[in-house]
């Protein structure tokens, strides 16, 4: 596994409630997104465990994106990662800060 | 998700997740989870594989109400490592299966599994013994467990061990059951014995078709979470029963079959002794005409299997 771990200044906070949100399986190409709301509101921390080494530069490029795109601020975000490729990646963390968002049931 | 509250009227249970399949599967926002993701209680055997690691290690625990009725669950996810059973994800089914038993509640076990996990073997094929055991020990005083089999992994190994010793399996045509996969049949014994490859064949001889026919599932639904759901309603009004007369007959009832069909090189030619009309038309029926043509022919389990 290579580990990757990232603190970046997030413009706006994640929006909801909820404690925390998951999505996705560790699966071939595939990747589980855990997201909970422990971080300052106004950072986002990404630690990633890949199957797929020697990726970083692509993985920060990825995160930096996500982060400056979406409401992500106070988010600690873990990601088991089974070699996804970055467009599903995008996708995760995407569908993760709109989960976190939605109302409790 | 949203997707699973927005398709809970149309959800593939074969497609869906196993959190998917949950939420569909309870009274809407009763599920609560046990020893959730955020605990991280991980595999301590995966990363000397250097293997991905899952947060739930696979198998989703957890507490919720079924038409009103408190019930504990458990789903396997089948996308991650075949849903195999490891030390964290076996325990975890362990330690629910014994507060069944405890708070005496019915459980719902939603299989989707390939077996024991090979990289911590010793481990799962342990748990998969105190998983059986349990079972029967929270049944013995009147608790019912329930298995749903309808997963991309179907219900495999150690897995259809522990189905056989549920109270009701309930079954889609997709849900396979067996003991051995088709790989591991063809690999052992050769492929005039049995092609892996032939995917009819395997589905008509380890599909939840036949299952039903012959008394190894007791409910066969539709590939619908709401099926699974409103079977497995049903399935909690009937009684449970668990005791050595129930398993003496069982005994008997398989050892009667296995002197009946033990020849039989096809599932088709094993329908058509049971008496089923046009045996080699059931892979091809809808659910509804399925069950009607099997309805006065297909053997029961009752309670064991």
């Amino acid at each position: 596994m290579e580990k990757l771990s990232f603190k970046l200044n997030a413009p706006t906070s994640a929006g909801g409630t909820r404690a925390l949100a998951i999505v996705g399986v560790v699966a071939s190409g595939n990747l589980e997104v855990l997201l909970e709301r422990t971080s300052p509101a106004n950072v986002c921390t990404i630690d990633i465990a890949t199957a797929a080494h020697g990726f970083g530069a692509v993985w920060e490029a990825v995160v930096r994106d996500f982060v400056a795109r979406r409401a992500a601020g106070g988010l600690r975000i873990s990601i088991n990662d089974g070699g996804a490729r970055p467009d599903t990646v995008a996708l995760r963390l995407a569908q993760g800060v709109r989960l976190i968002e939605e109302r409790e049931a | 998700m949203t997707a699973a509250t927005a398709n809970r009227s149309s959800l593939s249970w074969y497609e869906a997740s196993a959190r998917q399949r949950l939420e569909a599967l309870v009274d809407a926002g009763s599920f609560n989870e046990f020893i959730g993701p955020e605990l991280r209680e991980m595999s301590p055997h995966l990363s000397i594989f250097d293997l991905p690691e899952q947060f739930d290690d696979g198998i989703v625990i957890g507490r919720g109400r079924l038409d009103g009725q408190p019930v504990l669950v458990a789903a396997q996810e089948g996308r991650f490592m075949g849903g195999a059973f490891g030390e964290v994800h076996g325990a975890k089914l362990t330690g629910l299966l014994r507060a069944a038993r405890r708070l005496k509640q019915d459980v719902l076990i939603l299989f989707d599994t390939g077996g024991v996990r090979l990289q911590e073997a010793n481990a799962g094929e342990l748990a998969i013994a105190e998983i059986m055991r349990a079972v029967i020990e929270a049944r013995r005083p009147g608790v019912r467990v329930i298995g749903l089999i309808g997963g991309r992994a179907g219900c495999y190994g150690g897995g259809s061990l522990i189905a056989g010793t549920c109270s009701t399996l309930i079954v889609s045509e997709q849900g396979r059951i067996s003991v051995s996969g088709p790989e591991v049949i063809e690999t052992n014994k050769g492929i005039e014995e049995f092609d892996s490859r032939d995917r009819a064949f395997v589905w008509r001889t380890m599909g939840g078709k036949h299952r039903y026919l012959l008394g190894g599932a007791d409910i066969f639904v539709d590939d619908e979470a709401s099926a699974f759901r409103h079977a497995a309603i049903q399935a909690l009004k009937s009684k449970g029963r668990c005791d050595l007369g129930l398993l003496e007959a069982e005994q008997q009832r398989l050892e009667r079959r296995l002197q009946r069909f033990g020849e039989a090189s096809d599932a088709v030619g094993i329908w058509q002794a049971i008496g089923v009309d046009n045996s080699e038309e059931i892979p091809g029926l809808p659910t509804r005409e399925f069950l009607r043509r099997a309805a006065d022919k297909r053997e029961h389990a009752h309670d064991a299997r």
